[in-house]
């Protein structure tokens, strides 16, 4: 072991009081109500909480898609929530992969194409099409959307994600649709991210079972981090089942 | 090819029906403004090469006798370089096949052969020869019309002795480049031509031995032609000059001139409403795509892509659209803009025709349709691009909407609901929908409206005023005697004076060439009307004038004019306006016979006679008078009114079929287009319905009824559009010449109507079908 992992390292992403207040006409929903975070780098954390309690807001926030209503973060010292819109959008092409709760393809693009979207402006991508055999899809490559189940669906989400070899992989609900066996390739797509190219990941589930992979697992209730804990061990996806 | 491209074109494929129509519509836009702009380039190339290479005069003047001495003096004027002086003379012709006497206009040809201004030019056979008495060269037209060779003989009487003719030559003159016969604004090539003859030969036929009755002038670059005109009118006017005047006032080209500005003016009316239209469309296709997209653009942002490069992905897809339209309109206005000069060459004589695309043009139309059409997209798209890309992953709320009408709503069938909810919903673009609607009726109505006004006009002109058979003008002023003599002709009626005079009509520092008419209190052949169609007697003080001439002089009922005879002892008296009559060409004036015979010092004398004749007798009247030495000209109204409508009936009717079908086109467009969208829109709220049991009528109905109400809602607008738009047209195609009366019939708004209800169901059948294809399992798998 280098000493480099020893030493406590500079964190990536410090948030600091975030909150974030939806307002729609008279009504307030308070999403987020003051979350303190540090990640640090290469670290997987894993977010557990019930519906509705802000998991997707902080994800948000955090890949510099939305804006909090107070509070701070800060990526690698720079405050991501100062940032005009452009230095934003710069900020996710550069370093931040996402995958979404709704998947969010492009319906009017095959599998590969969608993946092609991400890899086109990435700086040093894998081939979309290596990056869909990595989630078992490297025989639908010319299927659209609508021609997917979910599940491949969501599976083409994650390639897109991982295919960019970001810094930070932002998941929400990876596995939501996805049988135990199809997830397990999934998560070891994202887990190969984290490992082999240190990127910092985060991933939202409900499902506590995949708890066991992560270096740290929060949960969330009600715009909180009501609990924190630390896996002594990262168990590999493969030993996992539900 | 980059994904987002793929993506392009696909979408493009998807909505290709949205995209043909809002490209056919911007092709219109296109075409007409290229067809406009390239013809009136190549009539004006066409003209300036033939008024170059023909030497047309830059100054014109008719007198009665002048001395060929008196030439010297007019080429001495400063700023004059070329004076020619000639012989001119209106002829009675009788003409093999043609059982009415023609109208021929008699021009002198130097004895050197070619004049030095407005030369023609031989297109078969050859000139007169010198000295030669009976040779004449005859305007192309005039030869078409009668399909005559070289060699053929036409009879004629000069100066009341009658003479035969041979042709030698066929020429053309860009003196006459556009032929009409005096007094008239249709050619009539069958009733009006022009010989040329030679000088010596004329000369001896009109008592003009060493004498000129015309003259031309050349001007140098810098001479003022007014102060030119002013001193050739003094020098002129001892020997009977009839006023000198420009070449703007030329006939042939001031109504060439006038054919030009309207080209002009087609130019800058219709391409704009095309184009407007086409950039609503664009807006509205463009802002449901980015509606419908609007998750695909949230996680375009998110993945990291420019509000740029979205911004791009949109006008590209515009631009694609555009471009389709644009390579549509070019090729389309080119032939357009051949076939309308190619009609034109039907009608103004030029020995070529230079028609070429005129880059400029190309350009210039196609940087406004870019233009407009950007402008449209980027409008559409700045909204959803400056979305927060987290906000734009979420679906849309629906737009806040307040039920205005809800006692009434309550009445109605669900279906019925949703139709009104919609369209209220939308206020701008249903509203924008409508106004798309109601200006394809417009199109219609106000290109249309030409017929009618025609049509009135023949009514005012022909049967209201003119109520004669046969008008016969008399060599020179003659007794009431003559009158007598010709109501003895077989077959004559009714016969009935006038007296024609020359005059220069003054008012303020403005002035005008015109003739007075007088004409018989009692007169039954011939009227002066009114707008409402009331004949009123010549006043027997003061003068009826026409608008065009009201305006010209500034004048108003009331106002003292000062007239200059320019015939016998030229007096010159005032005289006040009594009214404006309803005429639409030139600037004729009207007055009591007797009082006008008074007014110039030679009361009695007349200087034509209207006939009502007996039609079974027309044969036996035509051959005698194509004897009488008096008669100088024939007109038979009968056939006037035939070569006008022909001659309508032929330049009109095809411009006329294209904006029917341009309005066809706007209709079809802007309907197929709201919806195709509404469709889209709806795809899923109209399946769901159909899941929960509705039929396809009713389906349809709810897609459908809001168009439809749209539609109801647009005729009426669009005729009121329409009758705005052909005011507009009269003002900007009215010329010195002639005013357009603005009148537009019942059926021209039932013709708009009808077309845009036929466009309607059209579009309504197309989106039909996407209807009852509709894919309740596809509709409701796909996520929005
Ligand atoms: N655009 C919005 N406008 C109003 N309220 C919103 C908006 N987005 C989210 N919310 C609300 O904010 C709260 C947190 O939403 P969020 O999507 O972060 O929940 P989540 O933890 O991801 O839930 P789930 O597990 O169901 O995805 C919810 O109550 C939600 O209704
Ligand atoms: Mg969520």
């Amino acid at each position: 072991m280098s000493a480099e992992t020893v030493l406590p390292r500079e964190p990536v992403f410090v948030a600091r009081g975030l909150t974030k207040v939806y307002r729609t006409g008279e009504t307030e929903v308070h999403a987020l109500r003051g979350v303190d975070l540090d990640l640090a780098p290469g670290e997987m954390v894993l977010l557990l909480g019930p519906s509705g309690s802000g998991k997707s807001t902080l994800l948000n926030i955090l890949g510099g898609l939305d804006r909090p209503t107070s509070g701070t973060v800060s990526f690698r010292g720079t405050d991501t929530t100062a940032l005009p819109d452009a230095a934003l959008t710069e900020f996710r092409r550069r370093h931040v992969g996402f995958v979404f709760q709704f998947y969010n393809l492009i319906p009017s693009l095959t599998a590969v194409e969608n993946v092609a979207l991400v890899t086109e402006i990435a700086d040093s991508p894998m081939k979309p099409a290596e990056a869909l055999a990595l989630v078992g899809l490297g025989d639908r490559l010319n299927h659209f959307p609508a021609q997917l189940s979910g599940g491949e669906q969501q599976r083409v989400a994650v390639a897109r994600a991982v295919a960019k070899r970001p810094e930070i992989l932002l998941c929400d609900e990876p596995t939501g649709a996805l049988d135990s066996r199809t997830g397990v390739v999934v998560l070891e797509a994202i887990e190969a991210a984290n490992r082999e190219l240190g990127a910092t990941t985060v991933v939202i589930t409900h499902n506590s079972v995949i708890a066991g992979m992560a270096d740290r697992v929060l949960a969330f209730r009600d715009g909180h981090v009501v609990e924190e804990r630390r896996n002594a061990a990262r168990r590999p996806p493969a030993e996992l089942s539900w | 090819m980059r994904a987002l491209d793929r993506k392009l074109y696909r979408t493009l494929w998807q909505i290709k029906g949205q995209v043909f129509a809002v490209a056919v519509v911007v092709a219109c836009g296109v075409a007409v403004f290229i067809m406009a702009l390239t013809a009136l380039r190549a009539l004006q190339d066409s003209r300036d090469a033939f008024y170059d290479a023909g030497r047309f005069a830059d100054v014109f003047a008719h007198l009665k006798r002048a001395p060929d001495a008196v030439a010297r003096r007019i080429a001495e004027i400063p700023g004059v370089q070329v004076a020619e002086t000639r012989i001119l003379a209106d002829a009675a012709l009788d003409v093999p096949g043609l059982e009415e006497p023609a109208i021929g206009r008699m021009v002198s040809l130097p004895p050197a052969g070619r004049p030095i201004l407005n030369e023609v030019i031989v297109r078969r056979g050859r000139l007169p020869a010198a000295g030669s008495g009976d040779e004449v060269a005859v305007a192309e037209a005039f030869a078409r019309a009668h399909a005559f060779s070289i060699g053929d003989r036409v009879s004629a009487i000069l100066n009341g002795r009658k003479r035969t003719l041979t042709v030698v030559g066929i020429v053309l003159s860009p003196e006459y480049v556009y032929s009409v016969a005096p007094g008239m604004l249709m050619p009539d090539d069958r009733r009006f031509g022009v010989l040329w003859m030679d000088e010596k030969a004329l000369a001896a036929a009109f008592d003009l031995d060493g004498a000129f009755n015309d003259i031309l002038l050349r001007l140098r670059r810098d001479a003022a032609a007014a102060e030119v005109i002013a001193r050739l009118d003094q020098i002129i006017e001892p020997f009977g000059g009839r006023g000198a005047y420009a070449r703007k006032d030329q006939i042939s080209h001031a109504l060439l001139t006038g054919e030009l500005d309207q080209l002009r003016a087609l130019s800058r009316m219709i391409p704009p409403v095309f184009l407007g239209i086409a950039a609503f469309l664009l807006y509205v296709m463009v802002s449901r795509l980015v509606t419908v997209e609007r998750q695909q653009i949230g996680l375009l942002k998110a993945c990291g892509y420019r509000n740029g490069a979205i911004a791009t992905h949109y006008l590209e897809l515009t631009l694609a659209v555009l471009l389709v339209g644009i390579a549509g309109g070019i090729a389309g206005g080119l032939w357009l803009g051949r076939e309308l000069t190619e009609i034109y060459g039907r009608f103004y004589h030029f020995p070529a025709l230079y028609y070429r695309p005129v880059p400029w043009v190309i350009a210039t139309a196609s940087a406004i349709a870019v233009m407009a059409g950007a402008a449209a997209a980027l409008a559409a798209t700045a909204r959803v691009a400056r979305l927060p890309p987290a906000t734009a992953m979420q679906p849309a709320a629906p737009p806040v909407y307040n039920d205005i009408l809800p006692g009434l709503l309550g009445r109605l069938t669900q279906p019925s609901r949703i139709v009104i909810r919609n369209i209220l919903r939308w206020p701008l673009r249903s509203s924008l929908t409508t106004l798309g609607i109601a200006l394809a009726v417009a199109t219609i109505v106000s290109s249309s409206f030409g017929f009618d006004a025609v049509e009135r006009m023949i009514q005012i002109s022909f049967f209201t005023a003119q109520r004669f058979d046969v008008m016969l003008t008399y060599v020179e002023p003659k007794t009431g005697a003559v009158a007598n003599e010709v109501a003895r002709l077989p077959g004559v009626q009714a016969v009935e004076p006038f007296r024609a005079v020359a005059v220069r009509l003054r008012h303020g520092h403005r002035a005008e060439l015109s003739q007075i008419t007088g004409l018989r209190e009692d007169g039954a052949l011939r009227r002066i009307v009114t707008a409402d169609f009331r004949a009123v007697p010549p006043p027997r003080h003061g003068l009826l004038v026409s608008p065009k001439l009201a305006e010209n002089l500034g004048v108003v009922p009331g106002d003292d004019v000062s007239v200059e005879i320019m015939e016998g002892r030229r007096r010159t008296l005032s005289l006040p306006i009594a009214g404006v009559v309803e005429e639409y060409l030139g600037t004729p004036a009207y007055m009591e016979i007797e009082a006008l015979g008074r007014a110039i010092g030679e009361p009695g004398q007349v200087s034509g006679s209207f006939l009502r004749i007996d039609p079974l007798a027309e044969p036996a009247l035509f051959a005698r008078l194509k004897e009488i030495p008096n008669v100088a000209t024939v007109a038979v109204k009968a056939a006037t009114v035939r070569s006008f409508r022909d001659t309508m009936a032929e330049s009109m009717s095809i411009m006329l079929t294209f904006y029917i079908a341009f309005g066809g086109v706007i209709g079809l467009g802007v309907l197929y287009n709201s919806a195709r969208i509404a469709l889209s829109e709806r795809a899923r709220e109209l399946a769901t319905l159909r899941v929960l049991g509705f039929t396809r009528f009713e389906v349809s109905y709810i897609l459908l009824g809001e168009l439809a109400l749209l539609t109801i809602a647009a005729l009426p607008l669009g005729c009121v559009l329409g009758y705005g738009w052909a005011w507009g047209i009269v003002q900007a195609f009215e010329s010195d010449m002639f005013v357009i009366p603005l009148v537009i019939e019942r059926a021209t708004y039932g013709t708009a109507i009808a077309t845009v209800l036929a466009a309607a169901v059209l579009a309504g059948f197309l989106v039909r079908r996407n209807v009852d294809r509709l894919d309740m399992v596809g509709v409701l798998k796909t996520m929005e």
